[in-house]
């Protein structure tokens, strides 16, 4: 079972280069990561790019209201590239600011939920014990409940707000991590590098930490991947039904929400663009995902 | 404390190891609902008795399950002993405090078998080795990339290795890797276990010659784990035979080459591959090995043995001195 060295590689070349290598392998996946980071930039930098200030009520005419795509503004100051909502608001601004409150909420929860998703898998995967049976059985029961189910029961709790969903959204997913975590624990935790790890004397925490926990991010990755498509998702059902958040914050949700009478009169961009927005920014995170997932794969990964 | 100096440098007491433990309350209810069998005890190990001088190469031999591995990792302390005493130098080190233990610890390193799995893949070779010894004060940030370049040349690698990770290594390499990092901390004792039986034949030899060269060197010591009789002679000056969790012969090498007293020892020989290193099971001595779960009662060799009386199916047979040096358990020597 030994394998010849390796000298086609250049020295020292980590495990990382060889993922972003095996990354670039697919075509689809490259142009999903560009879609990704198109977006994010577009989210990031939303107040340089949008045509107008859409929160701002004094930037906004109500005579310029639900025009169609393309429709220059009363003034003749700017052009309405897709068309305009209720308020006479840009829906190419909307979509913008839109784009970066459901990314940056999308983002968040994912980040906080895999912190506290992985901190407790970890020492659950690692020591075992009671704490373990404890943890597993709270996770039973939370991926028992839809998530939809547990954030919009905390909504109903909290009241609305930007804080409020990230935290519901936490709630609803941070057991997903905890346990892809805790299997792999158990399994990198039993391998004979953490027990020589021990032996070396090196401490808990620098073996959880620095041995352990590097082994154990690639499932992480990818369920953190796509879990953040899965938030956004969420995100924008519970504003869509008016639960998350509020009218002055309109999230994509919220913006397909607005515009959902007007698709029978004809007014389709006022729902469909934002509708647009939404499933591309899923589409890149999925397929992104996708290939980290087939990169990660330790079946998958040659030795 | 201070370590006695005629005392073995390490020593196992009557050590006895339990696989399995009572069911709690819950599995009972489950039990008795008929969804779970009760897990029974493996009796891994049975009261071994096992003192390693300093400077000593002790070979351990046994077919595979007869518990090896269980007492190597007492042994090296990764697991704990259900009864019975591990000594260090003298000292009843697992009743140390903490910091005291982990000190005399570093003392004790174990060499893995698995040449893959015993290196955390997402470290370069440089920081494999100089992690332990850099916490432990051992090595100064200054002196670290000189530290690990002897320490690679030490076990025949190239220093210019130093910044790659593990994957890039061969098997070979990769074990020369893993003794590095444990002669890293400067240990008297090294557990072997199985520590060249993933290696091809050929690495396997060199692999060894290394094992053999560090001892002269550095004066180590070492428990070689094997079921492999060719590789623990190329090696040992004692050999130590083990039989479904018990000891059964203990001899210096060539006596017990020359005059194996143990029946089972002697099937074993029988078996042996010259000095061929050459991988075989102990397939043709008579009969199954048993079952830990349900080891026989008496000898536990019996029901294989040519020898067997009807005494050696009630009464354990105790180890006992037959010649110099020379221990063994079976009731044909009390005469
Ligand atoms: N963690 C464990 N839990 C339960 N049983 C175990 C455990 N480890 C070992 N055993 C049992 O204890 C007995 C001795 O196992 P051990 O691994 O020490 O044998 P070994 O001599 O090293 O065998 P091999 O040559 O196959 O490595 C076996 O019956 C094994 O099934
Ligand atoms: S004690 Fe009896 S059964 Fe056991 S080895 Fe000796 S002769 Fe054989
Ligand atoms: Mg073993």
């Amino acid at each position: 079972m030994s394998a010849p060295a390796d000298d086609r590689l250049p020295l020292g070349v980590g495990p990382f280069a060889r993922l972003v290598a095996a990354f670039a392998d697919s075509r689809l996946a490259l142009a999903g990561l560009a879609l990704l980071l198109t977006i994010a930039l577009a989210a990031a930098f939303a107040p340089w790019l949008a045509p107008q200030n859409p929160y701002d009520l004094m930037q906004l005419d109500i005579l310029d209201s639900r025009l169609a795509p393309g429709s220059p503004s009363g003034d003749g100051r700017l052009t309405y590239h897709l068309g305009t909502d209720a308020q006479g608001r840009d829906m190419l601004s909307a979509i913008l600011y839109g784009l970066r409150i459901s990314v940056v909420v999308g983002v968040s929860a994912t980040v906080l939920a895999l912190l506290l998703g992985m901190a407790l898998g970890l020492v659950a995967g690692y020591f075992g014990g009671r704490f373990d049976t404890l943890l597993m059985r709270i996770v039973d029961i939370q991926l028992a409940f839809p998530s939809i189910l547990t954030a919009m029961i905390l909504l109903a709790l909290f009241g609305q707000g930007i804080d409020k969903i990230v935290i519901a959204l936490v709630a609803s997913q941070w057991a997903y991590y905890a346990r892809t975590t805790r299997s792999t624990a158990m399994v990198e935790g039993r391998k004979e590098y953490i027990e020589a790890a021990r032996l070396l004397g090196l401490s808990t925490a620098r073996i959880v930490f620095r041995h352990l926990l590097p082994n154990c991010l690639p499932p992480l990755i990818v369920v953190a991947a796509l879990q953040v498509a899965a938030a956004i998702a969420l995100e924008a059902t519970l504003s869509f039904l008016g639960l998350g958040l509020p009218v002055t914050e309109p999230s994509l949700g919220l913006l397909i929400a607005n515009g959902f009478q007007y698709l029978y009169s004809g007014r389709y961009w006022i729902s469909v663009f934002p509708g647009v927005a939404l499933l591309l920014t899923i589409l890149a995170i999925n397929l992104v995902a996708d290939q980290l997932r087939d990169v990660l794969n330790p079946r998958l990964q040659k030795q | 404390m201070t370590s006695d100096k005629a005392a073995p440098l390490l020593e196992l007491r009557a050590v006895s190891k339990q696989f399995g433990e009572q069911p709690g309350r819950i599995e009972r209810v489950a039990e008795s609902l008929g969804w779970h069998t009760p897990a029974r005890p493996v009796q891994a190990l049975d009261a071994v008795n096992l003192a390693i001088a300093a400077g000593e190469v002790v070979g351990l031999v046994g077919e595979s399950g007869c518990g090896k591995s269980t007492l190597g990792r007492i042994a090296v302390g990764l697991a704990a002993a259900s009864a019975g005493e591990r000594r260090w130098r003298g000292i009843a080190i697992d009743r140390l405090p903490p910091a005291e233990r982990r000190h005399h610890q570093l003392g004790i390193q174990m060499i893995f078998q698995d040449p893959y799995a015993s290196l955390n893949p997402r470290m370069r070779v440089r920081e494999l080795i100089a992690e332990a010894p850099r916490v432990h004060g051992l090595v100064g940030r200054g002196a670290e990339a000189d530290f690990v370049a002897a320490r690679l040349q030490q076990v025949g690698l190239d220093p210019a290795l130093a910044e790659r990770f593990p994957h890039q290594f061969s098997g070979g390499q990769r074990a020369r890797i893993g003794i590095a990092r444990a002669l890293a901390v400067n240990p008297a004792f090294l557990v072997c276990d199985e520590a060249v039986a993933a290696l091809d034949v050929s690495i396997q030899a060199q692999v060894l010659n290394l094992f053999s060269h560090l001892r002269e060197q550095l004066g180590l010591t070492y428990l070689f784990i094997s079921h492999d009789l060719g590789v623990v002679r190329h090696l040992s000056d004692r050999v130590v035979i083990m039989y479904l969790g018990r000891v059964v012969e203990s001899a210096p090498v060539d006596e017990l080459f020359a005059h194996p007293n143990h029946p089972y020892t002697q099937a074993l020989l029988a078996e042996a591959p010259t000095l061929k290193v050459e991988r075989k099971r102990f397939l043709a001595i008579r009969g199954e090995l048993p079952s830990p779960l349900d080891p026989p009662r008496g000898c536990h060799f019996h029901p294989r043995c040519p020898h067997a009386i009807a005494r050696c199916r009630v009464e354990m047979p105790l180890l006992r001195e037959i010649a110099p040096h020379h221990q063994s358990a079976c009731h044909l020597n009390a005469g």
